[in-house]
């Protein structure tokens, strides 16, 4: 399952660290942030809860970033 | 600007009018003698306001950083750098060079705000309303509301929300949003228009016949706001150089403060503590890698941006990239280099007849045909044609047919026709489809129908070994004779004819396997029966898809309107790209290299190495968003 979030992040080295953060939380198959357009591409692993593993990548989103937003 | 940006504003305005107060006036003097404090740390105390005031939020990520063990980031840099200078004494200069900071770093993310809505303004072809025809008359609905087969009004000036069928009213389209072209389209009742376009002139009744989500408009949305996720190479690049980047020069900083006052003490000189100390902290301030990190992703969504409004659509930062490295087209003939409708274009009558009369008398027999060649010979004739003078008509199907014409017997078909009627034909040597005419029995003459060349394709062939293309191959199922005498015509480098679908994936495997690893090779098709060699080729490019779903989805990059002309113009803009993204990291590398060095030795301000931070970010930003604009 693949899906898009709307995310807010003021930097292009955040986003390269959120995207870092991001593929590296349990539950994440790959993650591709673009900071142009402001968009978080997750693909989540096969039965995956994905409220919960949003979750996750947004704690450890923040932990790298404290000022970026997801929206989900 | 956001209110992110206007908060950082007024915190800039406060802190810079504190700093200044602080700087003018002898405030610690004067309240040195009031309170029982040093004057030293009076002066301390006061100019610790402004900064805090400037980098509380910089300082608190500097810790979250570090407990999160992220420890040479920009924020780390900046509050050690700042901090050292506070502790050596420099107050003034330690609130400064955060203020600079702040200042640079709300210029960058304003700069980068504007390019990126300016370049998402370009592609912003989304209609934000439809009017609903329904009982109680028209209302304004969100697009994604309406079903399919409903009614919906565009008046001038307005979007066309949703794809759909005219029902009612005749108008010209402006398609520019969608294709670059600015020839309005005319439309009338029976034509399908597509999402996207502008509606100028009349009023026009819309049935739709599709959802919103399926919409032209949503499916070029879609496909261009996703296309900077795919990343290109230098993207990568930049995003490994960065991660190895940073800590390296923070370990370096560390070395400089510490390494040359050391030797100083063992070789019995003074250690110079301080002076080394700010060299490093200067060095600190150079290290962040943004500048190369924004512009490089800044100036493909520029690429892709000004792409789009010519009516090329690139799926991906990295087929932009390639683009630019094609060194074989392989080109589809049908529909990508001719037009894929068929016209006549030779007249040869036998002695005796005239062409008027030939082509008259063809038209006529051909009436009732609905074959596109038949049509080709309607539209030739172009005066309207009288049913009655047309009786007896007889399709023999795969040949011709036969029928009353004013009273005389026509006969019309091809060569096997002929010599089933034993008429005993010259050799023709024309090349295209040749429709045969016996009048009473008698050969009078043939018509050749042939596929005609596009207006542009020798330039677009031209244009494209400018660009340094090697090879334009062509790939047709197409018999010899029409093949070689289009490629003849286009100064194409090589045919391959009478292919079937199969063939043509096997041809470009064949060139894939020939060309040198850097190369890449470009398929250009209509994105009919294209699906395999679209796929296989590094580059698969679509043309004339507008309102193709197929189309869109095989390919990597496509053209929205049938213009060959628009490959070169795609990989020009590539180059464009490539050239300014080169550009910002050499330019970045230099500056920050530079000052790097001179920061280390001592002659460096901590005024400069901001300038090396943000002025060089700030100046690749500016630099990026020439992508955009690409000369036709």
């Amino acid at each position: 399952m693949k899906k898009t979030y709307q995310i807010e992040v003021d930097c292009a080295a955040c986003a390269l660290k959120m995207e870092e953060a991001a593929k590296k939380t349990e539950g994440v198959m790959d993650a591709v942030v673009s900071f142009m357009t402001q968009k978080m591409n997750v693909e989540f692993a096969e039965g995956a809860d994905e409220k919960k593993v949003m979750k996750a990548v947004a704690k450890a989103c923040k932990k790298v970033e404290p000022d970026c937003e997801i929206e989900f | 600007m956001t209110k992110k940006q206007k908060k950082i504003l007024y915190r800039i305005l406060l802190s810079l009018f504190l700093l200044l107060l602080f700087s003018s006036v002898p405030f610690a003097t004067i309240l040195a003698k009031v309170v029982p404090v040093k004057e030293q740390w009076m002066e301390l105390i006061l100019f610790l306001i402004p900064y805090l005031i400037i980098g509380y939020d910089i300082l608190r990520k500097a810790i979250l950083g570090v407990f999160n063990g992220k420890l040479f980031d920009e924020n780390f840099l900046m509050a050690v750098a700042t901090l050292g200078a506070i502790i050596l004494g420099d107050y003034k200069e330690g609130s400064a060079v955060m203020l600079f900071y702040q200042i640079g770093e709300l210029f960058q993310s304003y700069a980068v705000g504007k390019s990126r809505k300016n370049i998402a303004a370009l592609m912003d072809i989304r209609p934000d309303y439809a009017n609903l025809v329904t009982e109680e008359g028209t209302k304004k609905v969100s697009p994604e509301k309406v079903e399919i087969g409903s009614a919906i009004l565009v008046g001038p000036g307005e979007k066309v929300p949703i794809d759909g069928i005219i029902t009612e009213g005749n108008s010209s389209l402006n398609t520019s949003a969608l294709t670059g072209e600015s020839v309005p389209r005319e439309v009338a009742v029976g034509d399908e228009v597509i999402s996207g376009c502008i509606n100028q002139t009349g009023v026009l009744t819309i049935q739709t016949t599709k959802d919103f989500g399926e919409s032209t408009v949503s499916k070029i949305l879609e496909l261009v706001e996703n296309s900077s996720m795919k990343k290109s190479k230098s993207e990568g690049f930049i995003t490994r150089f960065a991660k190895v980047y940073t800590p390296v020069v923070c370990i370096l900083a560390l070395l400089l403060a510490l390494v040359p006052p050391v030797i100083s003490i063992l070789i019995g000189r003074e250690g110079n503590w301080a002076f080394w100390a700010t060299n490093a902290l200067t060095t600190l301030v150079i290290s962040c890698p943004c500048a190369l990190v924004i512009s490089i992703p800044l100036s493909f969504f520029g690429g892709i941006g000004g792409a789009s409004a010519r009516g090329i659509l690139i799926k991906g930062s990295n087929y932009l990239e390639a683009l630019a490295n094609t060194k074989y087209v392989v080109c589809d003939k049908t529909g990508t280099l001719t037009e894929g409708s068929f016209r006549v274009t030779e007249i040869v009558p036998q002695p005796g007849y005239s062409k008027e009369l030939l082509l008259e008398t063809a038209a006529l027999a051909e009436l009732y045909s609905t074959h596109p060649i038949s049509k080709s010979l309607k539209e030739a004739y172009g005066k309207s044609l009288d049913a009655k003078r047309v009786t007896g008509v007889e399709e023999i199907s795969g040949k011709g047919v036969r029928a009353q014409v004013d009273g005389h017997r026509v006969c019309a078909g091809n060569k096997k026709f002929m010599r089933d009627l034993g008429i005993e034909l010259e050799n023709a040597n024309s090349i295209g489809t040749l429709v045969y005419l016996v009048i009473d029995d008698t050969y009078a003459g043939f018509i050749t129908i042939a596929d005609e060349i596009k207006a542009g394709a020798n330039e677009a062939v031209s244009s494209l070994k400018k660009q340094g293309v090697k090879e334009v191959v062509m790939l047709t199922g197409d018999n010899k004779a029409v093949a070689d005498a289009v490629a003849s015509k286009l100064h194409l480098d090589r045919v391959e004819s009478e292919l079937l679908p199969g063939d043509k994936v096997e041809k470009v495997e064949e060139l894939l396997e020939k060309r040198l690893p850097n190369e890449k090779l470009a398929f250009v098709g209509d994105g009919i029966n294209d699906a395999p060699v679209l796929s296989r080729a590094d580059i698969g490019i679509a043309m004339g898809a507008l309102g193709s779903d197929a189309a869109i989805e095989a390919a990597d990059i496509v053209l929205m309107d049938d213009d060959p002309r628009k490959i070169a113009l795609a990989m020009r803009i590539s180059g464009k790209t490539l050239g300014i993204v080169r550009q910002n990291i050499v330019f970045a590398l230099v500056v920050k290299c530079s000052c790097l060095l001179f920061g280390a030795i001592g002659s460096l301000s901590m005024w400069w190495a901001i300038f090396a931070d943000v002025g060089v970010m700030v100046l690749a930003v500016l630099n990026a968003t020439r992508a955009l604009r690409i000369k036709e």
